[in-house]
């Protein structure tokens, strides 16, 4: 089997898609958790402000999730096709929200009228906290497994993606997301708005850290098997320990009025959370509920060691350019939000 | 109804939607990389508020074009599993590139293309306005280069059998430049800058018309004109070899095209008619043995018919491809007409003279957009019943997971939401038409390092 620094291809691939997806889950994670939010904050004069923080930036993120999307089917076309149709109405919901988040952005401040600007602001909000959830839903349901039979087909009822620890993993990935958009938005406002948004984040660090500790109390009493891989290998207690210490910094610099930094550590809690996920499954993508010989691991759902290389030599010319411009543009747009004529 | 229906119908529906937009953002982007461009030779004001104008058209089509574009990367996975095991190795290297090397830049330049008026000098904008341009360039070469390999496999070998069976890569570039897909990719570059061309004609003919906005309006018209003029002329050609392509890799779909049936017979080639396919007879007009000739230079020479294929390997709506082959044919002759006599017109510099011709052109950006979707249609349905020509059947591509009931729901739920969407799009169209592009000249001045930027160009 080929290797390249030591790690053979499909757990090259493994990485680069989960690099992509902690990409897309701390850009477009603070435009969910600001779209969230929107609906608590009051004033017109407010909403645009905090629209147009995410104006510029949200489809250039939202882009990650497609890079992210043919990665999978890419290096593994054998967990896409039994991800995507064993959590299809997770999925098409998922799709739905998206639209609708999309136009709700693009249609809100083209018309005056109050019943216009109401409804899309409520598509809008309800779209972001939907897909926020769906994401953490997906995932929980990664997590613990669900039924794979038979070349890899799924044999479940299609409501079983409704369960406890998705509903958990739904909500924290919410928490998470609004503790983030908050911070987002604090760095981008001034006067009475930043004041209001610093009484939110507050709450929403409080609402964080509640979830988080559910998530894992939850964990380690009901799906143990997530917590094997920290038992066989005790050094890897490090990344748990990393990501209290992270989340911990965070009302730390916030009370330091360090929103910058502290937004720093929302975007690394998030990488650590993805990075605890991946240490708890790896080499396995999704674990079957019906038998682990029918588990989807980085071996059997990969593609072709040939594909994979070629694959590889795409993302390494290709990432250096997508993070040059994603720099360039958020640099661009730096600073706190000015409304003008091209505004949203 | 089964899964294989309602599962093609939503796919046919969600990406007939999706590909009314991305044709307009690339012909769209092409005229407003015109537009900046002039502004940044001649300093000249007026170009610049007609590729704000534009610009802000474009905003709505690309916004619905990324929306809905989504959805189609989704249903490979939800609705046809089978098919994504089979073809992951080969399509997903394109998708792959697709995302990285095209969406990522124009997605990431469209922020400042949109919004970057007053924060970038106006130099730094037409770079991010070509960057947008180029990328929704690039999205178009990978995803035709995957439907292409769908249409004509190459760069690969099967692994494993029966329902494990999957193709797996062997030649990267024998896989992009597989037999097909240079021509097609051309021939959907031309028909989306015709798409473009068409609109931007449609709107400065009706302003006008309207005697608004009338010598702003003079200028767009030309360069959109001399787009069409090309593209359109372009298109024959390339029309032309693409047809000769499908002749030889896709011949039973060729002769869905032309409704040809009997292998031993001259194949003709028809502008109009209908197809009995009980009788294997075709009712219409056209050249006796043209499409013999067109393929061998002989008026006599056999053809090979859908007849020379099992029952089971032909397409089986035989009369709509040869319908929607031939609408965009003839979609594809008017536009040159219409292109060539305004081009005659201009030359005798009475372009603006003839109301009537104006108002064809009003109403001229609907054909663009029927001959992509009735092109489209007719390659999609022609290669039935294959998914991938030859080596995989449709039937069998399907999720085995999924129900009848689910895709049911989904189809229901991209209907009303795409209704809505449609009825947006018009409204929002309407409205920025009907604003149109005057009250920027006020807002330019305020644009940084304006002056130093004219000044600079003019001292060259």
């Amino acid at each position: 089997m080929a290797t390249f620094l030591g790690l053979d291809y499909p757990t090259l691939w493994f990485l680069v898609v989960g690099g992509i997806f902690s990409g897309y889950a701390i850009l477009d994670g603070f435009d969910l958790g600001a779209g969230a939010w929107h609906l608590f904050l009051k004033k017109e004069k407010s909403r645009r402000i905090a629209l147009n923080a995410v104006g510029p930036v949200w489809d250039g993120n939202e882009v990650w999730l497609v890079i992210g999307g043919g990665a999978l089917f890419a290096g593994f076309p054998i967990l896409y096709a039994t991800l995507f149709s064993s959590m299809y109405i997770p999925f098409m919901l998922f799709l739905a929200f998206l639209i609708f988040r999309a136009v709700s952005i693009e249609f809100r401040s083209k018309e005056e009228m109050k019943w216009w600007k109401k409804t899309w602001d409520i598509t809008y909000s309800v779209s972001s906290v939907m897909l926020s959830i769906l994401l953490g839903v997906v995932l929980g349901n990664v997590l613990q497994g669900f039924e794979i039979g038979e070349n890899y087909e799924f044999v479940g009822n299609w409501l079983n993606f409704i369960n406890p620890y998705a509903i958990i993993l739904g909500f924290t990935t919410l928490a998470l997301f609004m503790m983030h958009g908050a911070l987002y938005l604090t760095m981008k406002t001034e006067g009475r708005l930043f004041d209001k948004l610093r009484l939110l984040l507050r709450r929403s660090i409080i609402f964080f850290i509640l979830m988080f500790a559910l998530t894992t109390i939850y964990t380690l009493l009901y799906v143990p098997a997530l917590s094997d891989r920290f038992k066989e290998l005790p050094f890897l207690f490090i990344f748990p320990v990393l990501t209290f210490l992270s989340i911990a910094n965070i009302p730390r610099l916030v009370s330091k009025e360090r929103y910058r930094t502290a937004f720093l550590f929302s975007a690394l809690t998030v990488s650590f959370s993805l990075i605890l996920v991946a240490i708890e499954l790896y080499p396995v993508l999704i674990p079957s509920t019906v038998d682990p010989i029918y588990d989807l691991t980085i071996y059997n759902a990969a593609a072709s060691e040939k594909s994979l290389g070629i694959m590889l030599t795409i993302a390494a010319i290709g990432a250096p350019l997508v993070l040059s411009y994603t720099a360039f543009v958020f640099w661009t747009f730096r600073g706190k939000v000015k409304l003008d004529e091209t505004s949203y | 109804m089964d899964v294989e229906i309602l599962a093609r119908i939503q796919f046919a529906f969600t990406i007939a939607f999706h590909y009314i937009y991305p044709p307009l953002s690339i012909g769209l982007g092409l005229v407003m990389v015109f537009l900046e461009g002039a502004y940044l030779r001649t300093g000249d004001k007026a170009y610049e508020q007609l590729a704000r104008f534009w610009t802000r058209i474009f905003a709505v089509t690309f916004g619905i074009g990324v929306a809905t574009g989504i959805v189609m990367e989704f249903e490979f996975g939800t609705n046809w599993a089978t098919y994504s095991r089979y073809v992951g190795d080969i399509f997903g290297s394109a998708l792959a590139a697709e995302g990285i090397f095209a969406f990522a830049l124009e997605s990431g330049f469209l922020g400042i293309l949109l919004f970057g008026w007053n924060r970038v000098s106006p130099r730094v904008h037409f770079i991010a306005t070509i960057g947008v341009w180029l990328g929704s360039m690039f999205s178009a070469v990978w995803i035709v280069v995957a439907n292409s390999w769908q249409q004509t496999p190459a760069g690969y070998h099967i692994v494993g059998e029966g329902i494990n069976a999957r193709a797996e890569i062997t030649d990267f570039w024998a896989m992009v430049f597989n037999p097909s897909s240079v021509d097609r990719l051309l021939h959907v570059w031309v028909g989306a800058f015709l798409a473009g061309a068409f609109l931007v004609l449609s709107v400065h003919a009706y302003y006008i018309l309207k005697n608004r906005h009338v010598e702003l309006s003079k200028r767009a018209f030309k360069i959109a004109l001399g787009i069409a003029i090309v593209s359109s002329l372009a298109q024959v050609v390339i029309g032309h070899s693409s047809a000769e392509g499908v002749a030889h890799n896709q011949p039973a779909k060729l002769a869905a095209m032309e409704g040809h049936f009997d292998t031993l017979a001259p194949a003709h080639m028809y502008a109009i008619g209908w197809v009995d396919k009980e009788n294997q007879e075709v009712t219409g007009i056209g050249l006796p043995g043209g499409l013999s000739f067109l393929l061998h230079g002989d008026f006599k020479e056999p053809v090979m018919g859908l007849n020379a294929f099992p029952e089971d390997e032909r397409p089986g709506a035989v009369n709509a491809i040869f319908q929607f082959y031939h609408i965009m044919i003839a979609i594809g002759m008017i536009l040159i007409a219409l292109s060539l006599y305004a081009g005659w017109l201009w030359w005798r510099g009475k372009l603006f003279d003839k109301p009537w011709l104006l108002w064809i052109f009003v109403w001229a950006v609907i054909l663009p957009q029927v001959a992509n979707q009735t092109g489209w249609f007719a390659a999609e349905m022609g290669r039935q019943p294959w998914v991938v020509y030859g080596l995989l059947r449709t039937s069998d591509a399907l999720s085995k997971a999924v129900t009848a009931n689910q895709v049911l729901f989904s189809l229901i739920l991209f209907f009303i939401i795409y209704a809505l969407l449609l009825a947006l799009f018009l409204y929002m169209m309407n409205k920025k038409i009907q604003h149109g592009p005057t009250v920027d000249a006020k807002l330019i001045e305020h644009r940084p390092q304006q002056e130093g930027m004219s000044n600079t160009w003019k001292q060259k």
